[in-house]
């Protein structure tokens, strides 16, 4: 079992979703944080223009069967890319275990 | 009777228009700053409109109207003391635009105007104590003193060419200004403001409330200049209303354009300022002025906001909101424009402008300083860092404006 986490531009979070749905995969978290990174947005208030290096982004973490890590690796590749610096990075890691609350069950079946 | 009836209601409600403009001005000043000193600032523009009023009914009134005197400096007693006729009710001979109580009130709305243009320039950063002692004074004595040299026929009405202030572009805006320049001269900027030697941005926390509020103050502005032409005559209330409304939109208008060509980017907050520019420019003038006049002195006040802004900023004077820009600034322009442009235009009345400008000048400047001087030696004027960095409302309040709410903390 692999975890993947990726950090996405909000504005991609649509078009990731449903390339993971295409790609089989219909369940994961996310969440919106705050970073640093190497994009710098240049705003201009009241003629001072200041950066904003603190960026908005979306976090989606998906735990998945090892058979599906590449599939979900390439869809998020190919749906959250617009080419331009700050497209954001995905996290490979392995999981060690994995129980259904509901009935105790444990390993790799949890995760269909 | 009938005329003085209609003249009355319309005052009043000037006086009630007069009145909205402090929501208007705290809706600007929070919009514009961070919400960590949010509920500081409204309590500040709270306290001015109450304490203000009650000053103003105490000493303010008699103060500023104190009937025949020097010029420079008269009293004609503490508290209010209504006319009475013959039978013992009030004397409606008082004026044939308003009567005694209505000039008060709309009078006592007038004066705590100048006070809250101090309470931006100096946000997010002054100690509230000293704050509010400075407005008592101020509010208290310098300004109906100051008013007094012109609408209670002081010293600048009696000139050869009496000086023209219609409805206080120097008088309340500029006096207001001048103080809000020396202020934030002694108090020194807000952490963070000026890095090397550059300005900084620090960005207002909620543009939607500041658009609000300038709206609101534009509406206000109905009453502030309609109002002083102190009836309802028809031919001066609607010139005046339409002067004053082109002059906000050409301000409005020349600021969104200067700014655009300047800095490349729509500011909103720019635009805002440049209205208020416009309505400061216009109020010294709006019954002598011409639409054409109008957009003309309102297009280059906002022009002069844009490169007033600027210019503050690299003096290294820290004006969160603009006060400076738009009511001293423009303030100064629209009590010179009445030498230029409309009915009064002339030599001698530019001079009689100038010399207005400087007697208000002085008066503002050397008292502000000497009662923010005195407090700052004594029990100081600013807040401890650790307070401004996080926040007055915290410290000087024990409060929340948005207890649920936190967030991006500059």
């Amino acid at each position: 079992m692999k975890k993947i986490e990726a950090i996405i531009r909000k504005s991609k979070y649509r078009d990731v979703k449903q390339a993971l749905y295409d790609a089989g995969i219909s369940f994961f978290s996310y969440w919106d944080v705050t970073g640093k990174g190497n994009e710098k947005e240049g705003h201009v208030y009241r003629g001072v223009t200041y950066s904003t290096s603190d960026i908005q982004r979306r976090i989606l973490s998906i735990v998945v069967n090892d058979e599906f890590e590449e599939a979900t690796i390439q869809a998020i590749l190919n749906s959250a890319a617009t080419g331009e610096v700050g497209d954001g990075k995905i996290f490979v890691s392995d999981i060690q275990e994995c129980y259904r609350i509901r009935t105790g069950e444990k390993g790799g079946e949890t995760l269909k | 009777m009938e005329l003085l009836t209609i003249n009355n209601v319309w005052m009043m409600i000037c006086t009630a228009l007069v009145f909205f403009m402090h929501l208007g001005f705290g809706f600007l000043e929070a919009g514009l700053t961070r919400q960590k000193n949010t509920l500081n600032i409204l309590f500040k523009n709270i306290f001015i409109i109450t304490v203000g009023l009650l000053l103003y009914c105490l000493i303010g009134f008699n103060l500023m109207y104190p009937g025949e005197f020097n010029g420079f400096l008269g009293f004609a007693g503490f508290g209010l003391d209504a006319p009475l006729n013959a039978e013992g009710s009030l004397d409606l001979a008082y004026n044939e635009g308003y009567t005694y109580w209505t000039d008060f009130l709309f009078q006592g709305m007038f004066a705590a105007t100048a006070a809250t243009i101090v309470s931006g320039a100096v946000a997010e950063r002054i100690k509230i104590t000293s704050f509010m002692i400075f407005v008592v004074i101020y509010v208290g004595l310098i300004y109906p003193i100051a008013g007094s040299w012109k609408w209670g026929g002081g010293f600048l009405q009696t000139l050869d060419t009496p000086f023209y202030d219609f409805a206080g572009s120097t008088l309340v805006h500029s006096v207001g200004g001048w103080a809000a320049l020396v202020a934030v001269w002694l108090l020194g900027s807000r952490i963070g403001k000026f890095k090397e030697g550059k300005a900084q941005a620090i960005p207002g926390h909620n543009i939607p409330l500041a658009t609000g509020g300038v709206l609101i103050l534009w509406l206000g502005w109905f009453g502030f200049n309609g109002g002083s032409v102190l009836s309802a005559d028809p031919t001066l209330t609607s010139l005046t209303l339409v002067t004053t409304c082109l002059a906000a939109a050409a301000g409005g208008v020349g600021a969104f354009i200067l700014s655009t060509i300047l800095y490349k980017n729509l500011d909103l907050t720019m635009f805002l300022n440049g209205i208020l520019g416009g309505l400061v420019g216009i109020t010294a003038g709006a019954d002598q002025m011409s639409p054409t006049d109008a957009i003309l002195i309102g297009g280059i006040a906002g022009i002069l906001i844009v490169l007033a802004v600027s210019f503050i900023d690299r003096i290294k004077l820290d004006d969160p909101v603009g006060a400076i820009a738009v009511h001293l600034i423009c303030g100064i322009w629209g009590t010179l424009a009445v030498g230029i442009f409309g009915a009064l235009a002339s030599g001698a009345q530019f001079l009689s402008q100038l010399i207005g400008v400087v007697s208000y000048a002085s008066i503002c400047i050397i008292s502000t300083f000497v009662i923010l001087f005195t407090l700052k030696k004594t029990i100081g004027i600013r807040v401890s860092e650790r307070e401004e960095l996080e926040g007055l409302d915290g410290y000087e309040h024990g409060m929340d404006a948005y207890p649920d709410f936190r967030m991006n903390e500059h």
